[in-house]
């Protein structure tokens, strides 16, 4: 019997995207270990009003802490608040597991949390189960060229969850809110947020997104990129664009974009690499989204080999096409 | 001012990853290898924050078997001026890693400490902050550029959707990205100048691991790769079956 902790993102006051999936894995290994799941979440006072569908991914308990300096992530105040409330543990005592998204945010306060609380973590985990008891995660090395399975021997066993990786799952239940007030000091803050330059409020992290569209070496040119927004534009909300490695390190565009290892791993639903050949640190990066489609001149590029769908040809020709046909069917539906 | 930069030995990026027969270790037949890109990245930034000040010293530390010496060696060549190898067996515990750097390092007056942003091999991405909690250092993650002033580093840090600049005071940890700068080639010079630095060796002081691996495997095949046509004409076919076949849009 374990309870089993989510911390859940905000983000520019919202939920984070990936907190219903963070919730529903929550609650399936609480179920399946005789537990309940809990959600905390850090903000600002008022935080708690977006707290409330939580209960339909399956929060028995939605604990919310507010505080003025939680407003924006800090991250020795986060990782001190959600220590201390690890610490006080469940219902019924401590926790099996704690929950984070493997976010940027995630990537940074965990470890924190981690090595405050003195146990292990397992980062950007695409499957976890708890077994006999013992938290059991099965997560990607050398950037999806393998993957591995661990067990670890603690409680709790500190987890972060790959994003799109896991399926949200509703439940009828409603969980039940509480509000408490963290003591927090930012005269003691060593770290200080001085700016921020956000992208465009359109865009979506290429981390994140349900859809990449990925452009490399056979664009030929940075003044190209229009081909890629337009068809990433065609194709609605939520799509990101994605880079190789050639073109990031030729300066046309930023690392941010990157797909690969020594980029970023994504498992989003649809991706498309356009003039991209498929260098094996390429594909190890994108080999877990659910549908490859390839666009590229050379009919025996690797990049053919894991397309579910593959066009040999010009890219300046198919993509507008594409572009076009895709336009007219979102506008017909 | 001394800057101390945690350097692991990883197999190249270019390199197919095996199982071997045991199915808990990776085949290394064949496999270069290399210092982790981000480690490569922090070192270059170490150096060009010491070259801008034209005084202090690049201190490297590595944790692994006695072959992780290469990667020391690069790393002096590349201008960083002393190195110890804690050997030892990292595990897939990041805070058992964490606990022996701590051990080495904990009294260490260096101000500031760099780690990779991760390990191109584990992908763990959590011993650089685990490192700054157990030693009492502030810690800033994914961090591309840096400058010093004073005891204030302004860090550039990479997050989703654009980036964040970032004051933090020292005593620090920043665990660093690919950033505009290219990690140095080593010189000749660099390499002979290597073989007279300190490269001190010695044990690890190992700490339990409560992760255990229990498999590795290699991912899952993909369905044969399909070609629906050539040229613009295969649009609409690729459209149908994007949104029939697959429901992908």
């Amino acid at each position: 019997m374990a309870d089993v902790l989510a911390f859940l993102e905000r983000r520019e006051g919202r939920l984070g995207a990936n907190a219903r999936e963070v919730m529903s894995v929550a609650a399936r290994l609480a179920g399946g270990s005789g537990g309940s799941a809990h959600a905390l979440l850090l903000g600002a006072p008022g935080a708690s009003t977006e707290a409330a569908e939580l209960g339909r991914f399956g929060a028995a308990i939605v604990s919310v802490g507010e505080h003025e300096a939680l407003a924006d992530y800090h991250p020795d105040a986060y990782a001190a608040v959600l220590a201390d409330r690890v610490r006080e543990g469940g219902p019924q005592g401590a926790y099996g597991a704690v929950l984070f998204s493997a976010s940027v945010l995630g990537r940074d306060l965990a470890p924190r949390v981690a090595a405050l609380l003195d146990v292990p973590l397992a980062t950007d985990a695409t499957g976890v189960e708890i077994v006999d008891g013992r938290v059991r995660v099965v997560r990607p090395i050398y950037s999806g060229k393998a993957f591995a399975t661990l067990e670890m021997d603690a409680a709790p066993a500190l987890v972060s969850l790959r994003p799109n990786a896991f399926t949200p799952t509703e439940t009828a239940a409603a969980g039940e809110l509480r509000t408490f007030s963290p003591e927090v000091d930012p005269s003691s803050w060593r770290v200080r947020l001085i700016e921020r330059k956000q992208a465009a409020a359109s865009e979506v992290d290429v981390a994140e997104a349900s859809v990449i569209v990925s452009g490399g070496r056979g664009m030929k040119d940075p003044s190209h990129w229009d081909l890629l927004e337009k068809l990433r534009d065609a194709l609605g909300p939520g799509v990101a664009l994605g880079a190789s490695r050639a073109v990031v390190d030729a300066g046309w565009r930023p690392h941010s974009e990157q797909v690969g290892q020594t980029g970023k791993t994504v498992a989003p639903k649809l991706y498309f690499a356009v003039g991209i050949s498929g260098a094996i640190q390429h594909l190890a990066g994108m080999r877990t989204a659910k549908t490859i489609v390839a666009i590229n001149r050379d009919a025996d590029a690797p990049i053919f080999a894991v397309a579910n769908y593959g066009v040999v040809g010009d890219l300046f020709e198919i993509l507008p096409r594409l572009t076009e046909e895709i336009a007219a069917l979102k506008a017909g539906s | 001012m001394q800057i101390i930069v945690c350097l692991k030995r990883v197999p190249d990026t270019e390199t197919r990853i095996r199982v071997d027969s045991s199915g808990t270790r990776v085949d290394s037949t064949g496999v270069k290898w290399v210092v982790s890109p981000y480690d490569e990245y922090a070192l270059e930034l170490a150096l060009r924050a010491k070259e801008g000040a034209g005084a202090g010293e690049v201190a490297l530390v590595s944790f692994g078997d006695a072959s992780a010496q290469e990667v020391l060696r690069k790393g002096l060549a590349m201008g960083a001026d002393s190195a110890v190898l804690l050997t030892g067996e990292p595990t897939m515990d990041g805070l058992a890693t964490a606990k022996t750097l701590a051990a080495e390092l904990k009294d260490s007056p260096a101000p500031l400490v760099l780690f990779g942003v991760r390990a191109a091999d584990d992908d763990q991405q959590q011993v650089g902050p685990m490192f700054a909690v157990l030693t009492g250092r502030a810690c800033v993650t994914g961090v591309a550029s840096f400058s010093v002033q004073g005891d204030v580093v302004t860090c550039e840090r990479e997050v989703e959707r654009g980036s964040e600049v970032i004051e933090v005071r020292l005593p620090a940890v920043l665990t660093v990205t690919k950033g505009e700068h290219e990690p140095r080639l080593a010189s000749l010079k660099g390499i002979m100048a290597a073989k007279k630095k300190p490269l001190v060796e010695k044990p690890a002081v190992a700490h339990p691991a409560r992760v255990q691996l229990k498999a590795l495997a290699e991912p899952p095949p993909r369905p044969a790769g399909r070609v629906v046509g050539q040229g613009a004409d295969a649009v609409p076919e690729l459209v149908r079956l994007l949104r029939e076949e697959a429901k992908a849009i």
